[in-house]
């Protein structure tokens, strides 16, 4: 018989007991997982970003629109490789649920700036060459089951009207953060169409996405492309795609940081748990550390028994919670409409935290326990009644 | 006439309660022969387990001194004391302190791991031990599936596995029935005169003391 044998039966002593703090551990554990997954899938559009893109919108808000005219002269500064744009086009897919990204875009540059996005040559050529086709991402693709050649029909809210696209190609993400759930059209057709029914409305992009040749000058072109258009009616705003992916996500600052903070609210939770757990069994059994005090064994010994047998409770807590979190996430990705989130998985980070997490519960339950037993007097602890 | 074994030489002990110092023994001076069962007895608060837990290392005198194989263990460091006390004593508690999540095996396994003996040898010694107090059938059975007798009998297993110097005992009856209880007396009988065992054993128990070749009576601290 060894010690560790001593701690699995020490911590297998109340069945139930340990059963419904690992299980309450286990809960935690995936709260926190789910949790810190959403949080991580918020900020994931960072990760997405390239360090050669630069994004140009409406200085005072992306909200506003900016003229199509600038499109020349942004391409004449110098280090601008491509220049390309993008118009949220927004409307309804059958149903308001059915949410994923639509954008008009600019058909010849749209794949050479997002290279991640990989589509079938064969198929670039159809839709560069029909004025209503569309690309659609494969997961959203996959989520409605849309084919090449399938007529997408929506309502336009933003665009008004009765708004029809032919599927004429389906692009693969290149990286695993790549999102796939987007929709790209023409942003010419959406522009005919508002030539025909509100003329004021024609000729505006959303905003720019400027591919350069040397990531090193992102600052300087930046300056140099919102020097261009700097005290005219639509002054500029352009960063990196990274710093502006950033501005977006900083909107749900509060949302995010309140998420932050209960799941680690959480962890507090869990470590009184399992705290209490620990301190009950150390109570329990103060008689029994006496006796092996008595027989010899070292306040070592001691913190080898209650440390370890923490950290075991702690450690089964930590594997079934990320055992169940995996298919729980998948669930989730499973229900959530395809396009809130570009993709949603748990990061290595999320598992490594949550390990940790768990780990760290182990070592602060051990604490108390540990001090209790370690200072105890064995005349006392063979006195003592539980 | 040979040297004691175990020299009690003027020890004092108090203990506080709150603000106040309550004084447990007095001046205690007691020689236990190699081989001897002592017998302490006296009523309840005389001192006696006290002065038994100061013999066995696991408290400590306020005044005096206590040799034990011509060590002052009040000189040792807790460290060493703990493990002096692996390697000379083997307790017998009167409520058996058997861990209940481990067998008879495994209890009586337990001083055996704080020594550099092999797993084979561990299990010989464990056996021999259980063999000795009658206990050869019940290896693999928990505290709970015996009867009290039998989990004492356990406990003294544990008590002599290491083979000791010394053998201490508090109320090793005090919670048996009077069957079980002549049997656990005869079992010490027997350590002490076929094994050689000096044992020191508290008891209130008249029929227990029979047993012992010297009694000593305690009273308010002071030898009577």
């Amino acid at each position: 018989m060894r010690i560790f044998k001593l701690i699995y039966k020490n911590a297998l002593r109340h069945k139930l007991r340990t059963a419904l703090t690992v299980l309450g551990m286990a809960i935690a554990v995936m709260a926190f997982g789910v949790l810190r997954t959403v949080v991580d899938m918020y900020y994931a559009g960072i990760d997405a970003t390239a360090v050669n893109r630069l994004i140009t919108r409406q200085a005072v808000s992306y909200i506003f629109t900016l003229p199509y005219s600038y499109r020349d002269q942004i391409a004449k500064v110098p280090g601008v490789e491509t220049v390309s744009f993008a118009n949220w086009f927004g409307g309804t897919y059958i149903d308001k649920k059915n949410f994923f990204a639509r954008m008009g875009v600019d058909a010849e540059t749209i794949f050479d700036v997002y290279p991640e996005y990989v589509l079938p040559p064969k198929e670039y050529e159809t839709f560069k060459s029909e004025r209503n086709a569309c690309v659609v991402g494969s997961e959203l693709a996959k989520q409605y089951r849309f084919k090449i050649g399938d007529i997408i029909s929506m309502d336009g809210d933003i665009y008004p009207g009765p708004w029809s696209f032919v599927v004429r190609g389906i692009y693969y993400p290149r990286d695993k953060v790549t999102d796939a759930t987007q929709m790209f059209f023409h942003w010419q057709y959406i522009d005919e169409r508002m030539k025909q029914d509100m003329p004021g409305r024609t000729g505006q992009v959303g905003w720019y996405i400027i591919k350069i040749k040397d990531p090193s000058q992102a600052a300087a072109i930046s300056e140099q492309v919102d020097a261009l258009f700097k005290n005219s009616s639509n002054e500029t705003k352009t960063e990196t795609e990274r710093a502006f992916t950033q501005g977006f996500i900083n909107g749900f600052s509060s949302l995010l940081n309140a998420m932050n903070a209960v799941s680690f609210i959480i962890i507090g939770i869990i470590m009184l748990v399992l705290g209490n757990t620990m301190i009950m069994s150390a109570r329990e059994r103060t008689r029994e550390y006496a006796v092996l005090k008595t027989l010899g064994f070292s306040g070592g010994h001691l913190f080898g028994l209650i440390f370890g047998e923490s950290m075991l409770i702690s450690a089964f807590g930590a594997v079934a919670g990320l055992l169940i979190t995996y298919p729980f996430v998948a669930g989730i990705e499973a229900k959530m409409p395809k396009g809130f989130f570009p993709y949603f998985f748990i990061t290595p980070q999320t598992v490594i935290l949550a390990g940790a997490a768990a780990l760290t519960i182990g070592v602060l339950a051990s604490i108390f326990p540990l001090q209790r037993a370690l200072r105890m007097k064995i005349v006392d602890g063979l006195r003592f009644i539980g | 006439m040979a040297q004691a074994i175990i020299q009690v030489q003027g020890v004092s002990k108090s203990y506080w309660r709150d603000s106040f110092e309550v004084p447990v023994l007095k001046d205690i001076s007691i020689d236990v022969q190699d081989g001897e069962f002592l017998c302490l007895m006296g009523p309840s608060g005389s001192g006696k387990t006290t002065l038994l837990n100061l013999i066995a290392g696991i408290d400590r005198p306020g005044m005096g001194k206590i040799l034990v194989g011509g060590t002052d263990i009040g000189s040792l460091s807790e460290t060493a004391l703990a493990k002096w006390r692996s390697q000379h004593v083997g307790f017998v508690f009167q409520f058996y302190n058997l861990l209940p999540v481990l067998t008879a095996f495994e209890n009586v396994e337990l001083p055996l791991l704080l020594t550099p003996l092999s797993k084979a040898e561990r299990r010989k010694h464990v056996e021999l031990a259980l063999d000795v107090v009658g206990l050869s059938d019940r290896v693999h059975h928990y505290p709970k599936q015996l009867s009290g007798g039998q989990e004492q009998r356990v406990a003294i297993a544990r008590a002599i596995v290491t083979d000791p110097t010394l053998l201490v005992a508090d109320e090793p009856t005090g919670d048996l029935d009077k069957h079980s209880a002549e049997e656990i007396m005869i079992l010490l009988e027997r350590l002490n005169k076929e094994f050689k065992k000096t044992i020191v054993m508290v008891t209130h128990d008249p029929r227990a003391a029979e047993k012992a070749t010297v009694t000593h009576h305690l009273d308010k601290g002071e030898l009577s």
